[in-house]
């Protein structure tokens, strides 16, 4: 059951130039939330813009005694709506609906655990993180971003004691490409009959190329994707992804109720 | 306070009602919103057969509204009596469907299932969307053709009918008038304008499909003035709808001739927004001294504006 709270901004840390992590105050939502929901979000107290937009929850926040207090949000200002986030400053308020959305399937501990994140496709995987760690599943992040300067939250991932596997498209930091490259190879190295459970998070053509070369060896990867979308509730039918039926044909799937989470060797990718 | 309303032989407990396409089947909303509160449900646009609709990207938002053309994905009727209708009727809900069809044997086909069902309060006949290639809107831009239909519907039915009309043609009115004409106990308006968003940067259009359906309250004006042309015409009730944010533009559509309204694009924004509306109608009710929510229908005073300073 999602809650619809006017948060408060707790803080705001800006990343990079176009990056900030947006913490709002919204304790039910953060409570409830578990990893790859999201929530839908709108800054504007207006029309315009007028809809709001998902965020994947990125992180859950806790007072002093542990309890859930908020949640961060992994916002890239790519927009209007965005820019707003991007500038919100404690005091403001911000309209937060949530949390919405399949999770992912949490591994548990006779499983290794692989995370991979295209830029600010990392969004849902420090809660996915915390949730693997709590169950004491080895995880590793295979984490790629155009820069150095575009890589965040190394040092929170290494706390929880995930191993990191970094790529840059200038070479900056890792391995210079994408990250497809170093996750084809440790695939291809892994013993065949070690449980692996694969997710991954990032544009539209990171996901189509994790999930054919997960499914080239044989592993199960869950993908959050992104779509426009306008309701977060499957009223509006326009976050749909092409998943495929057992006719041979395919099925419009709504992302916001089916997903984000689905099940990368069911969606038809283009 | 009496905020019930009539349309045809159907009484709504309120005049607010939400709008085909905006709601899914109702049922989505089912534990976050209590159905049995709204007025009604209009459903999404069903076909007799299931369909795919378009491609992502559906919609895509513009100036205080948003484009859409999802392409009426849907369950086909059948699978909408057996899957949804029965945990709506549960629920309490006031069931209206938007029945589409690309041919007016499939229009009063669909018509007939749903009659046949337990459960349905009323059917909204969807001759106006902007966004499919066969039927609807063939029908809801030709006089004759929007005659047809609900001729032909009215013939395979005792529910009240509603034609929801298109606003992309010259004279709506005469569309209100041709929907009376063929036995239509209402009219609903207005559904989409038909538009197009196009990317600069890579000069291709924003949507999947080109063109998509404009809504939210960029096109509420042009909405009121459209519904108040319809009041004006026919002697049925008109349902009115197009960018109602608040309590207080579904004031401006009734007072305009609405006999109740639709909520579309707003449900998106704010999924707990019934409440807000009941609360601030029944405000404004108390502030102007209505007993009765019908008693503002039709109510604009279309004489000589005074201007607010006297002069």
């Amino acid at each position: 059951m999602p809650f619809d709270v006017a948060a408060d901004v707790m803080a705001n840390t800006r990343l990079s130039a176009d990056y900030n992590v947006l913490a709002l105050s919204a304790p039910a939502i953060a409570a409830a939330a578990t990893p790859g929901q999201f929530v839908m979000v709108k800054a504007a107290s207006g029309d315009d813009p007028l809809l709001r937009r998902p965020f994947s929850v990125f992180e859950v926040l806790r007072d002093a005694a542990g309890a859930p207090a908020g949640l961060s949000l992994l916002n890239k200002r790519i927009g209007p709506s965005t820019e707003l986030l991007y500038r919100a400053q404690p005091g403001d308020t911000v309209a937060c609906f949530g949390p919405l959305g399949r999770p992912f399937t949490v591994a548990d501990r006779s499983a290794q655990a692989w995370m991979v994140a295209g830029g600010v496709g990392l969004a849902p995987f420090a809660t996915l993180a915390d949730a693997l760690g709590a169950r004491s599943v080895s995880t590793t992040l295979f984490y790629g971003a155009r820069s150095r300067a575009e890589l965040f939250y190394l040092d929170f991932f290494r706390r929880l004691g995930v191993e990191l596997v970094l790529t840059t498209e200038d070479g900056s930091l890792g391995e210079r490409g994408r990250i497809i490259a170093p996750l084809d190879r440790r695939l291809a190295a892994h013993a065949p009959h070690a449980p692996l459970m694969v997710y991954a998070c990032g544009p539209e053509g990171m996901l189509a190329a994790c999930a054919k070369t997960a499914a080239r060896y044989g592993r199960p990867c869950e993908v959050s994707v992104e779509r426009i979308m306008g309701c977060g509730m499957g009223g509006c039918y326009s976050c749909v992804v092409p998943m495929r039926n057992d006719r041979g044909s395919f099925h419009h799937v709504r992302s916001c109720i089916a997903g984000p989470v689905l099940p990368a060797d069911q969606i038809l990718w283009e | 306070m009496d905020l019930s309303v009539r349309i045809g032989s159907l009484t709504l407990t309120n005049p607010l009602v939400a709008a085909s396409g905006c709601f899914g089947y109702g049922v989505e909303y089912a534990d976050l919103v209590d159905l049995s509160s709204l007025g009604a449900i209009v459903t999404k646009g069903l076909f007799l057969e299931a369909r795919e609709g378009h491609r992502a990207p559906r919609i895509v938002e513009t100036p205080a509204g948003m484009l859409n053309a999802i392409g009426l994905q849907g369950i086909g009727a059948r699978r909408f009596v057996e899957d949804k209708l029965p945990e709506l009727r549960t629920r309490g809900a006031t069931v209206i469907v938007n029945v589409c069809g690309t041919t007016i044997d499939e229009y009063a086909e669909v018509s007939r299932i749903l009659s046949d069902a337990e459960g349905v309060a009323a059917i909204e006949l969807n001759i106006s969307c902007p966004n499919i290639k066969e039927g609807g809107i063939q029908f809801g831009c030709s006089l004759d053709g929007t005659f047809d239909v609900v001729s032909a519907v009215r013939k395979v039915t005792r529910l009240p009918i509603m034609p929801k009309l298109t606003p992309n043609v010259t004279d709506v009115a005469s569309f209100a008038r041709a929907s009376e004409q063929a036995g239509a106990d209402a009219v609903s308006l207005v559904n989409t304008f038909l538009a197009m968003v196009i990317d600069v940067e890579t000069r291709r259009p924003k949507i999947a499909n080109g063109l998509g359906g404009l809504s939210g309250p960029a096109i509420r004006p042009i909405a009121v003035r459209m519904v108040h042309e319809c009041y004006e015409a026919v002697k049925i009730p008109v349902v009115g709808m197009g960018g109602i944010m608040n309590a207080r533009d579904a004031l401006e559509f009734m007072i305009a001739g609405a006999a109740a309204v639709q909520i579309g694009t707003a449900n998106f924004v704010d999924p707990l927004i019934w409440t807000k509306l009941t609360d601030g109608i029944r405000d404004y009710m108390q502030r102007h001294q209505f007993t009765r929510v019908t008693e503002l229908v039709g109510t604009v005073q279309t004489g000589p504006v005074e201007s607010p300073t006297g002069a």
